[in-house]
């Protein structure tokens, strides 16, 4: 007997196509693992099956969902709390200062009625600790917890938290659907492992669960049936005895690469190093990086590859000083002062952010500003004397942001026009014509195709390419997309957990690459 | 019709239709005309620069200074002092400045220091600061060492006065300077000089380097630090600049004026300050001299027109009504406009 039904899900950002088709069953009483990527398109399907408001205001989705036969269209989460579907958010939703009892219980708590209550109606009634805290007890017990259910949440280690969220939905009565989000990144190996068991023992009570992780061993191990997912369409579903890992980790990763002719590769190979980096430790909030050792050739492209959260955006941000940062950075022989953007701009060192609109750009100012601002600040080109002041020579910077604007291709109505009003392509081309503007011998390029549309993704894939060959311009790409990182490197070094997990070739395998992001080490992958 | 609107800006479509309504009825209640035009263009000389103070509050990110007062004080305390030496003429008045400014800037880093503490609060925690200082000076006008009959009460004893008469020593020596007649209408040359050299300072620093670096910082504070712009000194920067202009710029106000207002009257100066440079054009996050100049120049223009009509057609202190409505009414639109927006 199906459970749930999701038939030939659609689901549009703007002009961007999410998800494309997507069909899911899941039946009573299975535990039903879905992988992909991130952007693979499982947030968003979460999203439209738990009717999250995010989904309503950009447009709604396409297609049908079932339950139990029943057709469902979810418009608010409490429709799909109504028809027993319960989620654990991978970020925890619960209230530190209440006791796990009042959490367990919140929106449910049980009353009783008092004087008040019997003038003034039902919401005056007064809370029945005891019986909530009774329920409680039952849902802890259930998962193997033997806490005080009096505690307050705040304070306690992680692994309980998560407990506390699924004892709160199995306290539901009528649950028939978990969704788990990633609930076992934050635990550790024994509370992962008790985790798991407690999930097959939820499953035998004839509660159905959709469990969403990057582990592929735990999905392998835990699942009947594993749906995978990426960009945005259903790869395949397929019982969970029927795949290997190995096997996953391809259907993940792998994707039709279109290798575009690029520019002729004539460089010759140079075994020179230009960036040393020792013992990189970045305190970027949600990007952690806890120690990289890594050493970047002369003339080459790095390209820096991992899932998200894992800490890969957070080497570029440390290298510019942006973030907290301790270790060693070596360039050209001399060590960088960390913590310092002007010191690593004045190295010759150009970054192109991963926010493109919040760090990147100023919105507000024309796109001739943006461009030569930073030499404008950090070499004094653009100005000329006055007296005691410099000033910013206009003709200077028009001409030089006109050639660019033309080498570049960026499309505006005139180097005047505000950066704001610019596609994501062209605001790019901006980021790179002021990056170039600095003449960097390393350039370090965060994301350079996030929010760009396809066609515009291969000219800035391009530019990048052509600066390397032409000009010499050694790059350090940071990128969410393995398939750009393949498409333009020469090798890809995979971070997970804020660690190096190893560098690879980019002809490796997809399996080779999808093992590496998940958290395999590089012995195991390799052999 | 719409495109035009669009282009010069609601508000300021607004205000200058209702400008020339008011204009219209003057002409049509016989009141003389070129004495409303040279009041117009006293009062925006006086007035422009304590406008022209907000512009490196915008710039580096502070928002709108609505703790002018601070710099006022010095201002004024520049001045008493140069009347206390019986100081007069252009004398008294650069003796004026030359001691407000320091006090100013010195004033105007400790309070840079504090808003760069209290980030995305600084319009809120400026206007209380404006309030406490004026009322902490309150009590030093009471007490201060001052023995000029000018300065303190008629019947001795201590503390100065509520309003100081500047007959004696600078009225209007800057109003007067170069001053000409066109038909009947006075062209306070001296005045307007003088807030063309402000403003020309204020524009020229804001092609200089060192004002790019502010404004970067104060339009986008995550692209300034990518920069290796460090952004807290910028903001520090343009606290000083905009206290000390203030100081100047009550000085300047005081001269035309022909009085000094001690006391509470430091507290309503900077409403119709910030009010001037929004119906001028400007943003929370974008100011420059064209905005002073149109804001200044609607702003006083209402008042001064509006003043004589009211009293015609209506009892009363209409036109002091009208002002806070004005003044109120166009920061509170500004605000519930998005960053970016032009009110």
């Amino acid at each position: 007997m199906d459970l749930l039904q999701m038939k030939n899900i659609s689901k549009y950002y703007d002009e961007n196509k999410v998800l494309n088709d997507v069909t899911l069953t899941i039946k009573e009483g299975e535990i039903h693992g879905l992988v992909g990527e991130n952007g693979a398109g499982k947030s968003t399907l979460m999203n439209i099956l738990f009717g999250m408001p995010v989904i309503q205001s950009t447009g709604g989705y396409e297609g049908e969902i079932l339950i139990n036969g029943e057709p469902f269209t979810p418009t608010d989460p409490k429709d799909a709390m109504d028809v027993g579907i319960g989620m654990v958010h991978q970020e925890f939703m619960l209230i530190p200062g209440f006791t796990i009892t009042e959490n367990i219980k919140i929106n449910r708590e049980i009353t009783k009625p008092t004087v008040i209550s019997k003038v003034f109606g039902k919401t005056l009634e007064k809370l029945d600790y005891e019986a909530m805290a009774k329920d409680a007890k039952i849902a802890l017990k259930k998962l193997d917890m033997s806490i005080d259910e009096y505690l307050p949440v705040a304070g306690l280690p992680v692994g309980y938290m998560q407990f506390i969220e699924i004892a709160r939905e199995i306290d539901k009565t009528h649950l028939k659907l978990l969704i788990l989000d990633e609930p076992t990144a934050v635990l550790t190996d024994t509370e992962a492992a008790k985790f798991l068991e407690i999930i097959n023992r939820l499953a035998d009570s004839g509660i159905s669960i959709l469990f969403i992780s990057h582990r592929l061993e735990e999905i392998k191990k835990l699942s009947d049936t594993i749906t995978i997912l990426r960009d945005g369409e259903l790869v395949k579903t397929v019982s969970a005895d029927e795949i290997d890992i190995p096997e996953i980790a391809r259907l993940m990763v792998g994707r039709k690469i279109e290798l575009t002719q690029m520019a002729e590769d004539n460089r010759i190979k140079k075994d020179e190093i230009l960036l040393e980096i020792k013992n990189l430790r970045v305190n970027m909030p949600g990007e952690i990086v806890n120690g990289v050792d890594v050493t970047v050739k002369k003339g080459e492209i790095l390209g820096i590859g991992g899932l998200a959260g894992q800490g890969k955006i957070g080497i570029a941000n440390g290298i510019m000083g942006l973030y907290e940062t301790s270790g060693t950075i070596i360039k050209d022989g001399k060590e960088l002062p960390l913590n310092n953007p002007r010191e690593a701009l004045k190295s010759s060192i150009a970054f192109l952010s991963e926010d493109r609109r919040g760090v990147g750009l100023l919105l507000d100012h024309s796109i001739e500003f943006n461009i030569v601002f930073s030499s404008l600040e950090i070499q004094e080109r653009f100005l000329k004397k006055v007296g005691p002041l410099k000033l910013i020579d206009n003709e200077e910077v028009r001409n030089h942001v006109l050639k660019m604007i033309e080498d570049l291709d960026i499309r505006c109505t005139g180097p005047r026009q505000h950066t704001r009003h610019l596609s994501g392509g062209n605001q790019q081309k901006v980021c790179i014509a002021r990056a170039l503007t600095l003449e960097p011998d390393l350039l370090l390029v965060s994301e350079p195709t996030r929010g760009i549309d396809i066609g515009a993704k291969k000219l800035v894939l391009d530019t990048l390419v052509r600066l390397n060959r032409e000009l010499g311009v050694t790059i350090i790409i940071t990128s969410s997309e393995l398939g750009e990182l393949r498409q333009i490197s020469d090798r890809i070094a995979i971070i997970y957990g804020g660690k190096l997990a190893g560098i690879l070739k980019p002809d490796a395998s997809d399996e080779t690459f999808g093992l590496l992001m998940a958290g395999e080490s590089i012995e195991k992958v390799v052999d | 019709m719409k495109e035009f609107i669009k282009k010069v800006g609601f508000p300021r479509f607004i205000i200058t239709v209702f400008l020339i309504a008011l204009i219209i009825l003057a002409v049509y209640l016989d009141i003389p005309l070129p004495g409303l035009l040279s009041d117009i263009l006293v009062r925006f000389g006086m007035n422009a620069i304590l406008v022209l103070a907000m512009i490196p509050g915008i710039q580096s990110g502070i928002g709108l200074n609505f703790n002018l007062p601070l710099g006022i004080i010095f201002g004024l305390i520049g001045a008493l002092i140069s009347i206390e030496f019986q100081l007069s003429g252009f004398l008294g008045l650069f003796v004026s400045i030359l001691i407000a400014v320091p006090l100013a800037a010195i004033a105007g880093y400790f309070y840079g220091k504090m808003l760069n503490r209290i980030k995305g609060e600084e319009m809120t925690v400026g206007n209380y600061i404006g309030y406490s200082v004026v009322s902490v000076m309150c009590i030093f006008w009471l007490v201060a060492p001052f023995s000029s009959p000018e300065l303190i009460w008629a019947y001795g004893g201590n503390g100065l006065r509520v309003t100081v008469s500047l007959e004696s020593s600078m009225a209007h020596v800057l109003n007067d300077f170069l001053a000409f007649n066109i038909g009947n209408i006075t062209i306070p040359t001296g005045l307007l000089l003088c807030f063309a050299l402000f403003a020309f300072i204020v524009w020229i620093y804001g092609r200089s380097n060192k004002g790019l670096s502010m404004i970067v910082a104060g339009s986008n504070p995550n692209f300034a630090m990518s920069n290796g712009i460090d952004v807290d000194k910028q903001r520090i920067k343009g606290t000083v600049i905009s206290t000390v202009l203030a100081a100047i710029g009550i000085i300047i106000y005081s001269q035309a004026f022909g009085f000094l207002q001690l006391y509470n009257a430091p507290l309503y100066s900077a409403m119709p300050a910030a009010a001037a440079i929004l119906i001028g054009g400007a943003t929370l996050k974008k100011a420059n001299i064209v905005h002073v100049v149109v804001g200044t120049l609607l702003f006083q223009s209402l008042l001064v027109v509006a003043l004589p009509v009211v009293n015609v057609i209506a009892e009363g202190s209409m036109s002091e009504v009208i002002r806070t409505i004005v003044s109120n009414g166009i920061i509170l639109y500004a605000l519930t406009r998005k960053e970016g927006e032009t009110a």
